[in-house]
């Protein structure tokens, strides 16, 4: 079985037709990419499997778990994490403050305890501040720990994002174009978190990105996009050479 | 130059990160106790009065500078306070459990109203909750036999297990009481800081979308700052009754929401120090215009709206010039002294770096 099973998924917003019909699966321990023009409903796609958006048709199962019957955000303590394409950090707080908010589904003490700050409290903190010192060391964020996200560079955000997903431990991590917009060097190291978010943590990824170097670099397999719907499927290779996603990305003519 | 090393996760947790903090922190609270040998009757009176407003401060600070939903109507929640407490102690209840249920009682009240009112946003928010404090009034109109109406109610003397206390006859047990109760309310705010439901407030003010994706629940989470706020406030209510002697359907009105949502924006938003530092000002501007007035144009003289003015122009001076309050400025002074002579101008500048959208994708 698959880890997450998509089928006939279709979502329109007014007149526009964002997902059409679409259908994919992702499997347990792969990196699966999708690709497509601006425009084409890859974020779209997301939005629904994160319950943001109430998709017209279509089922959605993860891990055996219909996420139709979740809310929004019920879907991180099933384990999905993801980034945003337009980074979406806590503006006002520290960089580890954020990575904390990423073990929010981790939590186990109430209200009560916390206003006392119980022993318990103060353990679980330890054990948060673990899990989370991981993914700082991980990521090399050592520098930015405790400096407020307001004055962070760009591309210091969006390790940053990537780092709140990890810290949730998820099974299966969303990536909204995690190198757009960042520098040669800092998408390099992109790739090579990538295929140690997979390789060593074992995290499933699905990702969207335009960046065709990392697209091959590191998926296994590779879902092309055109308004909406599915152009075509397989490995980088077979997508690049696909006639069709040719022509959706250079336009009619060009093959 | 201080520098602090740091040797295990615990020292991010502890209430005070080094032995400097503690040490300043512990002579602040000594100095508090010792101030009733300190300072007359009258001064004393003052700093019950600013520890009082600090309170309700910390009580809306954390609805709107941790969680960021905007309130103008807290004074609704001084009220309810107040009047439960007054009408607990009425009915026999002794004052050790009736003030504690009342900050309860206002905070499950809170919830109540906060289940529609939050799913409103930004300033639209800040209107519906005017309501509340226009409501307020006129609730205390209508259950006259309860609440004394327009007439008003007088706070009895608090009796702790025979123990007296009262404002005017015993200022310093009076004191000592709201230090206490301040106390508390600080250590009950700077736990939930650093526990998860601190760090969900500042996501949900932050980003309701990430937050959510984060396993958030923006509604739950925005309900149980509303109610905690309103216990805060609540007790911070009750106190009030007792410090002006007595109330009626007008001590707590409009202006007061006005007032507190003004106090902490300039105090300082999202901070403890802020509640403070908002007190301070609130309490000692209407005595330091005063002053500052019959010196200038003698004191037979009175200036309509002088007090309201100063505030609001005050406010407006912050907004533009120091959207962090006081406390963004005390932080930036302690920093300059701190890195002397290492300190650049441009330290707390912000890096633009991108634009915020509404959008998902
Ligand atoms: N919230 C929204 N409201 C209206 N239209 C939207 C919304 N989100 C996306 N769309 C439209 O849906 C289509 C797909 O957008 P999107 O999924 O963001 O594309 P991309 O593949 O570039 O991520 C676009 O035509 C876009 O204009
Ligand atoms: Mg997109």
């Amino acid at each position: 079985m698959s880890l997450l099973e998509i089928k006939n998924a279709t979502l329109k917003f007014g007149g526009v037709v964002a997902v059409n019909d679409l259908s994919f699966s992702v499997e347990e321990g792969e990196v699966y990419a999708i690709v497509g023009p601006n425009g084409a409903g890859k974020s779209t796609a997301f939005n629904l499997i994160s319950r943001f958006y109430e998709p017209f048709a279509g089922s959605f199962i993860f891990d055996g778990t219909n996420l139709l019957d979740c809310e929004a955000d019920q879907v991180a303590d099933l384990g999905i994490a993801r980034t945003f394409q337009n980074i979406e950090l806590f503006e006002h707080a520290t960089v580890l403050q954020n990575l904390l908010v990423g073990r929010h589904r981790h939590r186990k003490t109430t209200l009560l305890e916390e206003m006392f700050f119980t022993p318990r409290v103060r353990r679980e903190e330890e054990r948060h501040r673990e899990a989370v010192e991981e993914v700082i060391d991980f990521l090399d964020l050592q520098p930015y720990r405790n400096k407020m996200i307001a004055g962070l560079p760009y591309g210091v955000r969006k390790v940053v994002e990537l780092g709140r997903a990890l810290a949730s431990k998820p099974r299966l991590l969303l990536l909204d174009e995690p190198a757009s917009g960042l520098s040669v060097e800092e998408t390099q190291d992109m790739r090579w978190w990538i295929d140690d978010i997979r390789k060593q943590m074992g995290i499933t990824v699905l990702m969207v990105e335009h960046d065709m170097g990392l697209v091959s670099g590191v998926s296994d397999r590779v879902l092309a996009l055109a308004d909406g719907a599915k152009l075509a499927e397989g490995t980088p290779a077979e997508v690049q050479a696909n006639p069709a996603v040719i022509e959706a990305y250079l336009g009619a003519g060009a093959v | 130059m201080r520098i602090h090393f740091k040797t295990s996760y615990a020292h991010d947790i502890r209430l005070f990160p080094d032995r400097w903090t503690l040490s300043i922190y512990g002579t602040l609270l000594l100095l508090a106790f010792a101030l009733p040998y300190l300072l007359d009757e009258f001064f004393l009176g003052e700093v019950t009065n600013v520890l009082i407003w600090a309170i309700a401060g910390l009580g809306l600070m954390l609805l709107t500078g941790q969680t960021g939903q905007a309130s103008l109507g807290h004074a609704a929640f001084l009220a309810i306070g107040c009047y439960a407490n007054t009408i607990l102690i009425e009915q026999g209840v002794p004052f050790i459990i009736a003030f504690p249920l009342a900050g309860v009682l206002t905070g499950v009240i809170g919830v109540i109203i906060a289940i529609p009112v939050l799913r409103l946003h930004g300033i639209y928010l800040a209107i519906a909750t005017i309501a509340l404090s226009v409501l307020a009034d006129d609730i205390i109109v209508l259950t006259e036999p309860w609440s004394g109406g327009v007439s008003g109610k007088f706070p009895e003397m608090i009796t702790i297990f025979g123990f007296e206390i009262e404002r005017w006859s015993m200022p310093s047990r009076f004191y000592y009481l709201v230090l206490v109760v301040t106390i508390i309310c600080t250590l009950f705010y700077r736990n939930l800081l650093r526990s998860p439901l601190g760090r969900a407030f500042a996501a949900v003010r932050d980003s309701e979308v990430s937050a959510t994706a984060m396993g958030v629940h923006i509604a739950r989470t925005k309900g149980k700052a509303f109610g905690l706020s309103c216990m805060i406030t609540g007790w911070a209510g009750a106190l009030m009754g007792y410090y002006a002697g007595t109330f009626n359907n007008e001590t707590f009105s409009l202006v007061i929401s006005i007032t507190l949502l003004m106090m902490i924006v300039i105090g300082g938003l999202g901070s403890i120090h802020g509640a403070f530092f908002g007190a301070v000002v609130v309490a000692f501007l209407p005595q330091a215009l005063s002053i500052l007035k019959d010196n200038v144009v003698g004191s037979g003289v009175a200036i309509p709206g002088l007090e309201t003015g100063v505030f609001g122009m005050i406010l407006i001076l912050f907004i533009l010039f120091e959207p962090m309050g006081i406390y963004g400025r005390w932080l930036k002074i302690r920093t300059w002294f701190e890195l002397f002579p290492f300190a650049r101008k441009d330290m707390f500048r912000r890096q633009k770096s991108y634009l915020k959208t509404e959008r998902l994708r």
